[in-house]
């Protein structure tokens, strides 16, 4: 399990990162926590000429308080996240979320850039990005563009993301008060990749809720059917089942029965705790 | 840390590990640590296919020297493996392929390099030229006939196919309940933290060949080695450095070890092969992989009476040598009357090659699968007579006043008292307040569920235990130096293997025990075949039995010398002399072990007459009993169960055990600690699925789930100790049991989580997936019952 030999570099700024990482004819790869692409290069799945180094570019590590949103460079760790050291204006859930990725080890070194590049559909990001309704700005040749994560990801490992461009970080709207959150995961074991992750937050009392279901098909989708029953108030656990099988039908018709059940009893349960909160 | 004083003994003193310090500080040398000037790594071109014929190999020009197929390593022996029963098929396996391939993963051409990145570079340039052939999947299918044929010339796909048949069998038919069930348990890997790896080279001083091997035995691999390479064995020397688990897995002979030293033999450098966990998945020893087809027979007052069906075993594609894996049948079948009184069995076994990676033995070898089927079906037949599982185990099991006892398939339960084992066990785990907690149900929806299972194991088992099972290699004893230097101090050379066990702490604490030193004073060696005494190596829970009652044989010889020099020093007889604290006292003062290793071995001139110079004296050991003798336990097991997800979550695990006299009762802890942790892997995670092509879909550790720290509970333990009759201070091997019985309790406790709906729980690794289905299936019925 050892690399196919590449070349390296390790460029000093963005845009030198991007005329490398754009190079034609050549095969590249960004790096930045190395925590997916490393064994993809060792187990010769990805076989790439060139890895761009871009984990000392000192622009994707910023992290900043906007007067509306939080701000994260793509270098941001899940490991800073966790511990609280990049601003919590979402009650602890993007802490929460951080806190249950992988292991400790790889968490020091992953990066929420790299992860929701990657757009693996079990990860845990891509999910809460699209809860809480998160923007990503990308950087290439044409450009600066800013997308909403449900746009950015079009399917399984695959993105907007076109040669030479780099994800430089995330945008993501502060809660009007205090975020209500749900949050619930099935792994085969703690830090095993998800087979469903259920998140439901809502942003204030009167707005609507937003429910996302990941893990469960080639990329996170919002249930729109469950969050508008849950936003008529008191349910009967019965319509709530009804309006997840619906928008189950909707997103992720190719799951077979038990994924389905798994996926409800998940769901459900992230609706529980956020209206427990 | 307890600190230990000489007054309280040595035996049954928890003494930190020796081991620990070097492992904690990262100074252990492992195979992949040695650094010899100029060696050269070993990539392996492996099958991608499970059956194939090999058209050719063809290897990229300017690769000559570099690449190597069977032609290039010769003449190379093939190894008679298994059984030494005319009955047992032979399934020569040549250490890279010669015009077959029989599993995914089997190697083919060996690539050299300067590096292992270099050499698999060098991999992919090669091509192995296949003709994919029908493969052979399933273990039950393959004894259809039709079924394609692992070995052609083979008339079926059996290595072996057997008949246990004991009592009367006939009068079951009968019997007032009759539950047919079928059970599964998957297809593992091994898992030890240290994948396997061999270093070899050419000692041109020595002039013979020299071996650093991650192996549970040096001496017996040395005699497969020599016999493959044709080389005599003074002319190969294994080393096996520390060792980093092992579980079974390395203790058998593999292709691997024996190309990379052919290979060295042929190269003028040394060469090693440091296996990853890539290849560790796909083709290393592999376990497990059971299917039962039973029906147990019991009287309607709950007394069981006999087991009845079929055994098969899926063993893969070869025979590893030396015994292969003829032995999983046979253990799995005679331990099928678990620890109770059932007297009729009628068995079939069948033994069969299917085009999978061989299986070996690992941690608790067969019994893990027999515990998991009898005691799913003592459950069976309480929920079928409305009875609480925990009594009915305590009906039917034998009683301390019936031991020795022995059982319908000939093994004689030795010692111990499983009542109060059973007792113990319920009452650690408190089963009327889970009963109490069932009622109430949880404010999470989740379901509680409580199971038990129990478990022997036999450990100790010498010379009549294996002849009967037609070992080419006969463990019947375990062999020890002891040697005192002239300072006094002393090393013990074993002919086991530590690879995880201990044996530097335990061992030492017997020599001290015996010569009345402080084990500080001990050195332990063991892993080298220029070295130490021949020896088996470390497996079957052999080592505190056999190495151990060597090392107080040879311990107690030398302790005798040492008496007898100093009563002649302490002039008189040697009747009023005792050893005691590091010296020979007399009735009118003592002389220190110093001074009398100083005379035995630099200053003869202070010998009695008559006796000889040196401290040194190798012993050997077999029990006097060589049938074995049983250790046994009961695992008590709390699960809740979330019916939709079929996640399980354990809450409480406890274990009361008795394996006689605890030399280290600290390490004891972390036997059934540790085994309990791998029992928990094979109830709950680790499976390698196949998929109807032979290939495997579990090939690295994001698919192969191991449980982790978070997975395993702190597992409460209580000792019971009756000491064994037939071994030196009652002691009987323990390292298995943790293993044994995690399945069947775990299962046991997910069934009765859901017993109102009669949910079924009867393949392992209990996965989400299995445990939902399981549960709406038995809602679907139940349903439509009603």
């Amino acid at each position: 399990m050892k690399a196919a030999p590449f070349e390296y570099a390790r460029p000093k700024t963005v845009a030198e990162a991007s005329v490398l990482l754009g190079r034609k004819g050549v095969n590249t790869a960004a790096i930045a926590g190395g925590q997916s692409l490393l064994p993809m290069l060792g187990l010769r799945v990805a076989l790439i000429d060139l890895l761009v180094d871009i984990s000392r570019l000192e622009d994707l590590k910023v992290v900043t308080r906007t007067p509306d949103s939080v701000w994260l460079g793509a270098l941001t760790t899940h490991a800073a996240i966790e511990d609280g050291r990049t601003p919590d204006l979402f009650n602890g859930l993007m802490r929460h979320v951080a806190g249950q990725i992988s292991y400790r080890a790889v968490r020091n070194h992953g990066t929420i850039g790299g992860s929701v590049a990657l757009a693996d559909p079990a990860a845990d990001w891509p999910c809460c990005l699209l809860a809480l309704n998160a923007s990503v700005r990308v950087v290439g040749r044409n450009g600066v563009r800013v997308e909403s994560i449900a746009d950015f990801i079009t399917g399984q490992y695959e993105t907007t993301l076109a040669a030479g461009d780099i994800v430089m970080g995330f945008d993501i709207p502060a809660p009007a008060s205090a975020l209500r959150w749900g949050f619930a995961k099935v792994a085969r074991k703690s830090g095993a990749f998800a087979h469903s992750i259920a998140i439901a937050t809502t942003q204030s009392r009167n707005s609507r809720p937003t429910v996302v279901l990941g893990a469960a098909g080639p990329r996170a989708r919002k249930l729109d059917a469950t969050a508008g029953m849950i936003g008529l108030g008191e349910t009967s656990e019965e319509s709530l089942r009804a309006a997840i099988a619906a928008d189950l039908e909707t997103h992720f018709a190719d799951q077979d029965a038990y994924q389905k059940r798994m996926h409800a009893a998940t769901i459900l349960r992230a609706v529980r705790e956020m209206q427990a909160r | 840390m307890a600190v230990h004083s000489a007054a309280d003994g040595w035996i049954g003193a928890s003494l930190l590990r020796k081991e620990d310090a070097r492992h904690l500080l990262g100074h252990g040398m492992f195979v992949a640590d040695v650094r010899i000037p100029g060696t050269q790594d070993i990539a392996f071109v492996r099958s991608q296919m499970a059956h194939a014929q090999v058209r050719g190999v063809r290897v990229p020009a300017g690769a000559p020297g570099r690449v190597f197929t069977l032609a290039d390593l010769g003449p190379l022996n093939i190894l008679e493996a298994g059984p030494e029963l005319a009955a047992h098929r032979h399934s020569p396996y040549p250490a890279l392929a010669d015009n077959r391939v029989r599993y995914v993963g089997q190697p083919i051409a060996a690539c050299v390099a300067p590096t292992r990145a270099e050499a698999e570079d060098l991999v992919d340039t090669v091509e192995a030229d296949l003709e994919e052939l029908p493969a052979v999947v399933d273990c039950v299918e393959a004894m259809r006939p039709g079924s394609p044929r692992v070995f052609e010339q083979w008339p079926d796909n059996a290595f072996i196919a057997g008949t246990v048949k004991e009592g009367d069998p006939d009068t079951l038919a009968s019997a007032p309940i009759r539950l047919h069930r079928q059970f599964r348990m998957n297809r593992q890997a091994t898992v030890s933290l240290e994948c396997r790896g061999s270093l070899a080279y050419w000692d041109h001083r020595n002039d013979e060949l020299v071996i650093y091997l991650s192996t549970q035995g040096g001496h017996v691999a040395r005699r497969g080695l020599a016999q493959a390479l044709g080389l005599p064995e003074n002319k190969l020397r294994v080393i096996a450095p520390d060792v980093g688990g092992g579980f079974g897995g390395k203790n058998r002979m593999m292709p691997e070890d024996i190309a990379v030293a052919a290979i060295a033999m042929k190269v003028g450098h040394p060469v090693r092969w440091i296996e990853d966990r890539r290849e560790h998945l796909i083709a290393s020893v592999h376990a497990r992989n059971h299917y039962y087809d039973l029906i147990v027979s019991a009287d309607s007052d709950g007394t069981l009476l006999g087991v009845e069906g079929e055994v098969y075993i899926d063993a893969g594609a070869y025979s590893l040598w030396p015994t292969g894996s003829f032995m999983e049948a046979s253990m799995a079948s005679r331990n099928l009357t678990g620890p109770y009184r059932i007297r009729h069995l009628n068995l079939k076994t069948f033994t069969v090659a299917t085009n999978k990676a061989p299986m070996g033995p690992f941690r608790g070898v067969a019994r893990p699968g027999a515990c998991f089927a009898i005691e799913r079906l003592v459950d069976e037949v309480a929920r079928e007579l409305g009875r609480e599982p925990f009594d009915l185990r305590r009906q039917n099991i034998v009683t301390a006043s019936e031991m020795p006892y022995q059982t319908a398939a000939g093994m004689r339960l030795d010692t111990g008292d499983y009542v109060a084992a059973l007792d113990t066990a319920r009452d650690m785990i408190d089963l009327p307040k889970i009963r109490a907690r069932q009622k109430r149900g949880e404010p999470d929806g989740r379901a509680i569920g409580v199971g038990f299972a129990f478990y022997t194991e036999q450990s100790g088992h010498g010379q009549v235990e294996w002849v009967k099972r037609k070992s080419r290699v006969v463990p019947g004893y375990e062999s020890a130096n002891a040697r005192m230097l002239p300072d006094g101090s002393v090393i013990l050379h074993v002919g086991t293997q530590n690879h995880g066990q201990g044996h530097e702490t335990t061992l030492s604490q017997i020599a001290a025990h015996e010569l009345k030193i402080d084990p500080s004073r001990i050195s332990v060696r063991y892993g080298d075949t220029s070295t130490t005494p021949f020896g088996f190596g470390t497996f079957a829970s052999r080592t505190i039995v056999f190495a151990g009652g060597a090392v107080a044989r040879a311990s107690r010889s030398l302790g005798e010398k040492i008496q007898r020099i100093g009563a002649h020093l302490l002039q008189t007889d040697m009747a009023n002399t005792r050893l005691e604290d590091g010296a020979v006292h007399g009735p009118s003062g003592s002389v220190s072990f110093a001074e009398i290793a100083q005379a035995a071995n630099i200053r003869q001139e202070h010998l009695p007459a008559g006796i000889d110079p040196l401290l040194d004296v190798t012993s050997t050991y077999e029990p006097k009993e060589t049938g074995g003798v049983f250790s046994y336990g009961t695992h008590a097991v709390v699960v809740a169960v979330e019916p939709d997800t079929g996640v399980v979550e354990i809450l409480d695990y406890a274990v009361s055990e008795d394996c006689g006299t605890m030399i280290n009762p600290m390490i004891v802890d972390g036997q059934v600690q540790g085994g309990i942790a791998q029992g928990i892997g094979t109830a709950l995670y680790e499976e390698i699925p196949y998929d109807e092509l032979g290939q495997p879909l579990a090939t690295t550790f994001g698919d192969y789930m191991v449980p982790c720290a978070p997975e395993i509970p702190a597992v409460r333990m209580a000792h019971l100790v009756t000491p064994a009759q037939t071994t030196e201070y009652g002691v009987k091997g323990l390292g298995e049991g943790g293993a044994i019985a995690p399945p069947a309790a775990i299962a046991n406790a997910v069934a009765d989580a859901f017993r109102d709906i009669g949910a079924s729980f009867n393949e392992t690794p209990l996965t989400p997936r299995r445990v939902s289905e399981a549960v709406e299936h038995a809602r679907r019925n139940k349903g439509g019952a009603a």
